[in-house]
């Protein structure tokens, strides 16, 4: 239960090494949809690869517009997914494109599984994650086959580094709001 | 529209009881079992003559069970595949997710509730003692006609005096903020937000996604039903009570540490409408003692901590999907009141309390893992709820406050869990298909 901000240092840059299948085996965390993957000075994040269903390439170009859109227009959409980034990337292996969603975000993405799901339906995420092979088509009303889908597709890193480590995206968001501030009561002091 | 007559009448009303019940039962024969059900069947008020008979009747019942007791009753794999994956499991399996770890784990919990003996549970309301005492009469001759239902345990309760609002051995006023459910003519008071779809707690009606759940099977199971998680919770009256002293020199210190633990003031008078000092007569107003939000009101929290009990149960405008995480609460302290003064006396006293839920997973699962015991909710790295999160001493909890906000270190545990169960709460017609399932074949 200690808290592992004590032992956090944002100043000093650090690396963990993941064992093979991604979990501490001494240590593994249980969440409601099953085992979290732990945090690392990276945060928490995942890296889910999939194959696209043959011909649907457009799709997630044009997928790439809707949401870039939609987060112009709301950009508070993501917020509960605590994020500090989303990566989306497109690439080939012997002629068939696949998939890779990769997220580093501040909470478990267990805990907020049925947000992300409500999330996906509205932001348009369900187009692309429709073009996956395998993907349970009744996600919507189906939380957990929507989680199984993740797992089943995730790809847990082996090793991650963080230059700030353990830092969340609202303590930059503070920090830079401080440095504004400060700049701000600078120029009144002028 | 909701059917009064099949719904199970602890879902959508409150029973004027000043006494209570809860027996755990275990099924060691199904006929016997069935047998049991079918009688007690006979006893349990539906909303419908629940609201009818307020005025007259004395005693009010609940039947539930667990998903080995629905086995024990004969219900065949195919139905019980159907039912989701936590109630199956159960709560003392997902114990550790939960935060029942350390004094709270299932290996600690008492009455034979972390077995998988337990198959039911009946909850008696009474009006007064010598109701009480009659059923509780009534129900042993039941059980002895009964012999292959046995009683694991009981627990009796009762209101703690002064009688005339509720609330528990700390000495908080409770049931202050309550769901209010669209079709149920519930009042609206100013706060309480729009009223929820049904779905949200009974199934087989629409949800705020306007699903509606087709699980557990056969279809009878998925109407006018719920999932319920029991908590027995055990308060530290005199830790609590030490706790304040020595934190506060004065009385009026020790009332603000209490209200800042809580987010309202012990009297129920919310501190985001009375920041400085309290004000009995705001909490013991329904109309106004819970309408208020944070994110314009109270956004840094120097008036509710931002994780403190209130804020944390029933986060308000500051938190996404409120409406799919929102929960029945019904139950009763139990124990004897410690008197203001006095050392702690060693006896177990607390809350027994339901959670009533749609979804246990989606619901209740969520408040416990998240809002109580995640240690970073609200960004604050190294709490958890003050009053029931799951607590070692090397906690701690802030309490914003300008120039410098307070840090308390070292938060003691107020609560223990002393046990717990998923429960599924059948509607009436339902239960009648599970006291028959022989019969069926």
């Amino acid at each position: 239960m200690s808290s592992e901000s004590k032992a956090q240092d944002w100043s000093k840059p650090a690396a963990m090494a993941i064992p093979k299948g991604g979990y501490f085996q001494d240590k593994v965390e249980q969440g409601r949809y099953g085992p979290i993957f732990p945090k690392t000075p990276a945060c928490y994040g995942f890296s889910i690869l999939a194959k696209v269903i043959p011909g649907r390439e457009e799709i997630f170009y044009k997928y790439a517009k809707d949401i870039e859109k939609t987060i112009a227009e709301q950009p508070e959409a993501l917020a509960v997914l605590q994020l500090h980034y989303l990566r989306w990337v497109l690439f080939p292996i012997k002629g068939d494109s696949y998939f890779m969603y990769q997220g580093i975000f501040d909470t478990d993405f267990d805990k907020y599984t049925e947000d992300a799901v409500t999330l996906f339906g509205i932001t348009g995420l369900r187009t692309v994650f429709e073009n996956l092979e395998g993907f349970p088509m009744d996600w919507q009303t189906n939380p957990a086959a929507f989680v199984k889908f993740v797992r089943d597709h995730q790809c847990p890193s082996f090793l991650e580094y963080a230059e700030y480590p353990y830092v969340s995206a609202t303590e930059v968001k503070k920090a830079l709001a401080l440095k504004a501030a400060f700049s701000s009561m600078l120029d009144q002091m002028q | 529209m909701l059917e009064f007559d099949d719904i199970q009448h602890i879902l959508l009303t409150r029973a004027p009881a000043l006494a209570a019940r809860y027996e755990f039962l275990s099924f060691r024969d199904a006929a016997s079992a069935r047998a049991w059900v079918s009688a007690i069947k006979e006893t349990i008020h539906s909303a419908a003559s629940m609201r009818a008979g307020l005025d007259s009747d004395k005693r009010w019942v609940t039947v539930a069970f667990t998903w080995n007791g629905l086995r024990a009753l004969g219900l065949d794999e195919a139905s019980l595949a159907s039912f989701p994956e936590e109630f199956k499991q159960g709560m003392a399996a997902r114990a550790q997710m939960l935060g029942d770890t350390g004094l709270n784990a299932p290996e600690h919990w008492i009455g034979g509730l972390a077995s998988p003996d337990l198959h039911a549970i009946v909850i008696l309301f009474a009006r007064d003692a010598a109701e009480h005492e009659r059923c509780v009469s009534e129900h042993g001759k039941l059980i002895s006609a009964c012999p292959g239902v046995e009683v694991l345990s009981v627990l009796n309760l009762h209101a703690l005096p002064p009688y005339g609002y509720a609330h528990e051995h700390f000495g908080y006023r409770d049931r202050l903020s309550e769901p209010v459910i669209e079709g149920n003519g519930d009042e609206l008071r100013p706060g309480a937000g729009e009223p929820l779809k049904p779905g949200e707690f009974i199934i087989g009606y629409p949800d705020e996604y306007g699903v509606i759940a087709t699980s557990p099977q056969p279809e009878i199971l998925a109407r006018n039903g719920s999932f319920m998680a029991y908590r027995r919770l055990e308060e530290h009256v005199g830790k609590f009570r030490d706790f304040l002293r020595q934190h506060g020199e004065s009385a009026q210190e020790q009332e603000l540490i209490a209200a800042k633990l809580m987010g309202r003031w012990r009297s129920g008078a919310p501190l985001v409408l009375a920041p400085e000092k309290d004000d009995p007569a705001l909490g013991a107003d329904m109309q106004r003692n819970n309408d208020f939000a944070y994110k314009e009101m109270d956004p840094h929290g120097y008036a509710v901590p931002l994780g403190s009990h209130i804020r944390r149960m029933n986060p308000r405008d500051t938190a996404h999907n409120m409406n799919r995480r929102r929960m029945l609460r019904r139950g009763a302290p139990y124990g004897p009141p410690l008197p203001e003064g006095a050392p702690d006396d060693g006896a177990e006293r607390g809350i027994a309390a339901f959670i009533i839920c749609a979804s246990l997973i989606r619901q209740f699962e969520f408040a416990q893992n998240v809002w109580i015991n995640d240690p970073n909710f609200n960004d604050l790295g190294n709490e958890r709820d003050p009053i029931i999160g799951a607590h070692d001493g090397t906690l701690e909890y802030k309490i914003p406050k300008r120039p410098i906000r307070r840090k308390i270190v070292g938060l003691p545990a107020f609560t223990t869990v002393k046990g717990g169960a998923y429960f599924f709460l059948p509607g009436l017609k339902a239960l009648g298909y599970l006291a028959s399932l022989n019969a069926q074949g």
